[in-house]
């Protein structure tokens, strides 16, 4: 059989933009492995493919945009969850999601991400966070843990980085949950989870980066990485955020927020009719 | 089928175990070894042919091991390998005849 034809096969052939394969990333990059769990989740929801949206902004796992096989944008730096919520308001029937990296939502986009989740609007933002720029060469982020070598840390890292995690929670986000790259059944369960979920979700994926972040720390390769993720992350489900930082002794990995709350686009689908409503009762009298 | 049983399952004769089929598209492997090393029977291994990419693409030691657990299709990047069952002609000819 030809290769091609063994391509659409695949099981998740359907959600892949076949002709844009292979993909840029690197050799042993997390990247791919978050797009094969998002497809997996996707495949077991069963979801309509006309009503998913996908955003990504710039950076490495900004190419996702172009090989879903949905209808998706490719967004300026840092702007992939504005242009979300955009798209969300304006057709609530979507499920939209937002998958960007640590750099892209929370370096630029850091206050675009604080304040949906404040807003509680109804998007699903699965972040990669691979500790650094990947994509620009490695230049340190917000995310570079604390003694970490990038090319623009010669000496290692002095800033300490954010706890995504912690951050999404206490912005107010109604699902938030950490997995590594290695736990593909988990992260999938995760996402599906997240996109049942009405709110703001937020799943961060743990990624390596073999060829630049892992390469310059001397972590090995990327299959002495996820045997490093086996070995450190600890499955804590329900623990408090803040505790939850990643350290080079230990990744504490689970869903630690499940909570209901209305999202933006219901309480302002409610008060347009309320006012609405009162509108013309008034125009009636 | 397993090696090790203590005594032979009572409807051993009635389920058959699924047949396994192990696909590698090789072209569009970049050898990462995600598949070779979290395959937890163990039923892949790093093949000494280079493919199209300047990279050794896994090759299956034995597909009868497989547990058909679609772990190497849910860790690939690159969506170059998946599992599925087998389905055999002569079986579906022995149901037709029950």
């Amino acid at each position: 059989m030809k290769e091609s034809d063994l391509m659409l096969r695949h099981p998740l052939a359907a959600y892949l933009r076949q002709e844009r394969m292979p993909h840029i990333w690197c050799e042993g990059c997390g990247n791919g492995v978050l797009l094969n769990s998002f497809f997996e989740a996707l495949d077991k929801l069963k979801l309509d493919l006309d009503k998913v949206v996908v955003v990504s902004g710039i950076g490495c796992i900004g190419r996702a945009a172009g090989y879903v096989n949905v209808d998706s944008f490719h967004t300026t730096h840092g702007r992939a969850i504005p242009f979300a919520t955009g798209v969300k308001l304006a057709n609530p029937e979507l499920e939209v999601v937002v998958i960007s990296g640590d750099g892209d939502l929370f370096a630029i986009g850091g206050n675009h991400f604080i304040h949906a989740a404040r807003r509680n609007v109804d998007i699903k933002v699965i972040c990669a966070n691979n500790f650094n720029y990947g994509m620009t060469g490695g230049q340190y982020g917000p995310t570079t843990p604390l003694g970490s070598w990038t090319t623009t840390t010669p000496y290692g890292s002095i800033e300490h980085p954010f706890n995504l995690v912690h951050l999404a929670a206490a912005s107010g986000a109604v699902y938030v949950a950490r997995w590594t790259t290695l736990q593909v059944r988990k992260l999938t369960d995760s996402i599906k989870k997240a996109l049942g979920k009405e709110g703001f979700s937020f799943v961060e994926v743990i990624s390596p980066c073999p060829e630049i972040y892992d390469r310059y720390n001397k972590l090995g390769t990327a299959v002495e990485v996820m045997k490093w993720f086996k070995l450190i992350s600890q499955t804590q489900h329900g623990c408090t955020p803040e505790n939850a930082e990643i350290s080079k002794r230990q990744i504490i990995i689970g869903e630690f927020v499940d909570i209901k709350k209305p999202s933006y686009g219901r309480l302002l689908r409610e008060m347009t009719t309320r006012v609405k409503e009162s509108f013309q009762e008034k125009k009636a009298k | 089928m397993p090696q090790k049983l203590w005594r032979k399952p009572l409807d051993a004769e009635k389920i058959k175990l699924p047949k396994p089929e192990i696909h590698i598209i090789s072209d569009l492997c970049k050898g990462c070894g995600f598949c070779i090393e979290f395959c937890p029977k163990r039923v892949l291994e790093k093949s000494d042919k280079l493919n199209k990419r300047g990279a050794f693409p896994p090759e299956v030691v034995d597909e009868s091991e497989c547990a058909l657990c679609s772990f190497c299709t849910a860790i690939c990047p690159e969506f170059a390998i998946f599992t599925i069952e087998k389905k055999d002609k002569e079986d579906n000819q022995d149901g037709e005849k029950e």
